[in-house]
């Protein structure tokens, strides 16, 4: 046990200071007398305030800070760790919220992945024109934030005889569309076998559903991106400020893990409809795609497309099948 | 036990009251860091209502000065073991006196790198979900998650070993062995851990061509063990000019053969990297490209990282030479390299990854102004939390603030 002195009394500790032998090396430069104390009280006490003043001024944004969170939404746990009757109040808490902020009732339903479902996108890459009707099809169906303008799929134009993406180009505006020369490659969330997104989040916020849709609880991401720099395809996006979603523009058809709106600094993606697939219709690329490019369904299904498309093609790739991501989203060609 | 706990209480309190009291060099010093701190937290407020749009940050390039600071600190905070080594397995007595102060570096270095994580991150208000326990912890999957154990554990450790001997020494008590040399093996292990790991971050990540290379790792130990060293030479030099603490010069330069070692493996490795990128010529180069030549008409990175190769040249040359043993010529050597590998290790290894992006787009990165502010402020706040260590250390290690100077002693 360590030896015990007297205890100090209070206001003992400052006289101790002043009262220590003179020691050049000691910055301390407290005046010993009475009069000094208070002169030096009364500049601490100028300090402490001008001090608490600064940082009252420093923190004055934080005033414009509305709807940053609630308790209700600190408090939240985790998806998988919602009851039945947590999961109904916080859906309840969703629609109430959207039809604050929106002016829109809206039905936000928790749709869980069905039994024996494996979903499987193909992309014919032949008939791909580059027209873009499933980018922007995918912006009105999911909800997704239009300014700043966050979209799901990329559409890269290539030259004729290279996969090297490098080459793309992103921003092509072509009055028509095929263009001489060049074939196009749309990308979006590979929905890999192997997601390194999901292997890096921290807190388990994006996981892989059984039907094999990687999923995010946006109430859960702590927005840290480590997701965003580990995807290979650049499938993944960060709601850098408030999503702006204009009223006449939400699609009031939710889901919790889909395409309800989303808030600043949480990281959200395509996830295949969910809100549409898990009710047995088709994502809204592929519903839009005017070339009939884009096909999607469950591969455990022998008579769906896709499974015929895995059988029969001669062709098919995975994008950078390399890594070692194992997509589910194929690329295949036609002869 | 209650008047252990007692006593415990009282050498705090007159350690925090000591840390408000200094001559008008300490009030200016630190004022000044005030501001800067203040100035830090006005624009993280507004970072905090805006969100991260108020940083160059884009999804092309989604991590920025945040994380490059973070990285750099990360390698200062491991530096500590380049002291800790040569005294506790080969005895150095030079070094013996001073190695509290390579461990207080740690932990105000440790400090900033947890302050520029939070601001990193979109909703600091979840931070609780990364508690082990309370939140999801994707451990061991996820490389952020070790990096979360390995940052607190660090910090953990060097403020038991730094708070343990400062205790002992204010109680004038010779402190028992089994009580820190233990901790002092831990963290010498934990030291080369963090920097390890926090280079696994990157190393992971299969689809970033640039970051997916083995050499990452020891390259990130020898640029902080160069780095790290040559800050502690400059710190030293201050604390002897502001206080009588006896540092001799010979301690110094013991320190800089650390800083010419680390600093000739460090070159060595960047020709290696170098090398491996450009010779091979397959069209993972990009990224070096973009970073050293430019790529497409971008070349943001293209100025900053021919400085940092040139002042880490310089340095290296300095450190070889007898000149840099005049301690004016090793102050100069010492800011080049740490000014070169700050430039190297952030900016160029944290951005040239993001460039171009996976699917081969140019999007170049710089950072604004609020983001610029917001560094300054955390940089502003380790420096004042070293500041305020080592106003507490310095009286203590001297015996000028003790318990048997304690009132009614």
């Amino acid at each position: 046990m360590l030896h015990a002195g007297r205890p100090a009394q209070k206001g003992e500790v400052d006289r101790m200071e002043s009262q220590r032998p003179s020691n050049p090396s000691d910055q301390t430069n407290e005046q010993p007398s009475g009069g000094g104390m208070n002169r030096r009280q009364f500049l601490q006490a100028t300090a402490a305030v001008s001090g608490i003043a600064a940082l009252a001024a420093s923190l004055a944004p934080l005033g414009e800070l509305k709807d940053f969170t609630t308790l209700e939404r600190f408090m939240q746990k985790y998806y998988k760790e919602l009851t039945p009757a947590e999961m109904e109040k916080v859906l309840a808490r969703i629609e109430r919220e959207v039809e604050k902020e929106y002016g829109v009732k809206a039905k936000v339903r928790d749709l869980k992945a069905k039994d024996g479902v494996q979903f499987v996108y193909a992309l014919n890459v032949t008939r791909c024109i580059g027209c873009r009707k499933c980018v922007h099809a995918c912006v009105a169906e999911n909800n997704l934030s239009r300014n700043p303008e966050i979209q799901y799929i990329r559409v890269l134009r290539l030259p004729h005889g290279s996969l090297d993406l490098e080459k793309a180009e992103h921003h092509y505006d072509a009055e028509k569309v095929p263009e001489k020369g060049y074939f196009y490659l749309p990308v979006q969330c590979q929905q890999c076998a192997k997601p390194p997104c999901v292997k890096v989040c921290p807190v388990h916020a994006t996981w892989q559903e059984p039907d094999g849709i990687t999923v995010i609880d946006y109430d859960w991401c702590i927005g840290c991106r480590y997701c965003e720099a580990a995807c290979p395809y650049w499938a993944r996006r960060f709601n850098f400020t408030k999503p702006h979603i204009p009223k006449d523009k939400i699609n009031p058809d939710m889901a919790y893990l889909g395409n309800r709106p989303r808030r600043m600094g949480v990281m959200e993606k395509c996830h295949f409809c969910l809100q549409r697939t898990r009710a047995g219709r088709y994502p809204a690329c592929v519903e839009v795609c005017p070339a009939g490019a884009r096909k999607f369904g469950n591969v455990l299904d022998p008579n769906s497309e896709v499974a015929y498309i895995l059988k029969n093609k001669r062709v098919f790739i995975q994008l950078k099948e390399e890594l070692g991501t194992s997509p589910r989203f194929f690329f295949y060609f036609d002869v | 036990m209650i008047t252990a706990l007692r006593n415990y209480l009282v050498f705090v309190s007159r350690c925090v009251r000591i840390a408000f009291v200094g001559d008008w060099r300490y009030y200016a010093w630190m004022g000044l860091l005030t501001v800067f701190c203040l100035l830090g937290i006005n624009a993280y407020a507004r970072q905090l209502v805006h969100g991260l749009v108020m940083t160059g940050m884009s999804d092309e390039v989604s991590w920025g000065v945040y994380i490059a600071n973070f990285t750099f600190l990360v390698g200062v905070a491991a530096a500590a073991v380049m002291m800790v080594i040569p005294v506790y397995i080969y005895r150095n007595e030079e070094l013996h006196d001073l190695v509290i102060f390579g461990e207080l570096l740690a932990v105000a270095a440790i400090l900033m790198c947890l302050a520029f994580v939070t601001v990193d991150l979109g909703r600091p208000d979840r931070f609780w979900h990364l508690i082990p326990g309370l939140g999801q912890f994707n451990f061991p999957a996820s490389m952020l998650s070790w990096d979360v154990i390995v940052l607190n554990g660090y910090l953990l450790l060097n403020l038991h070993i730094c708070g343990y001997l400062l205790y002992c020494r204010y109680q004038n008590k010779k402190p028992s062995k089994w009580f820190y040399i233990p901790f002092v093996f831990i963290a010498i292990v934990w030291a080369v851990s963090i920097h390890t790991v926090t280079a696994f971050l990157y190393v992971g990540l299969g689809g970033r061509p640039f970051w997916n290379t083995a050499i990452v790792g020891p390259r990130f130990l020898a640029s902080a063990f160069a780095a790290g060293p040559a800050l502690i030479i400059l710190a030293l030099q201050v604390i002897r000019r502001v206080t009588n603490y006896r540092i001799t010069d010979q301690a110094l330069l013991t320190l800089r053969s650390i800083v010419q070692g680390a600093m000739l493996i460090n070159v060595f490795l960047l020709i290696n990297e170098v090398f491996k990128e450009f010779y091979s010529g397959n069209l993972h180069v990009a990224s070096s490209k973009y970073l050293f030549v430019g790529l497409h008409g971008y070349h943001a990175l293209v100025p900053w990282i021919w400085t940092a190769i040139a002042f880490n040249l310089a340095g290296m040359f300095l450190l070889v030479l007898p000149l840099s043993r005049s301690l004016k010529w090793l102050n100069v050597t010492c800011v080049l390299c740490i000014v070169g590998i700050w430039i190297e290790k952030g900016m160029g290894l944290v951005v040239p990854g993001f460039v171009p992006t996976p699917l081969g787009e140019i999007v170049e990165y710089s950072p604004t102004l609020n983001e610029t502010l917001i560094c300054l402020g955390i940089w502003a706040f380790g420096l004042l939390c070293y500041t305020v260590f080592l106003r507490m250390a310095v009286p203590i290690l001297q015996g000028t603030l003790s318990k048997a100077n304690e009132p009614g002693a």
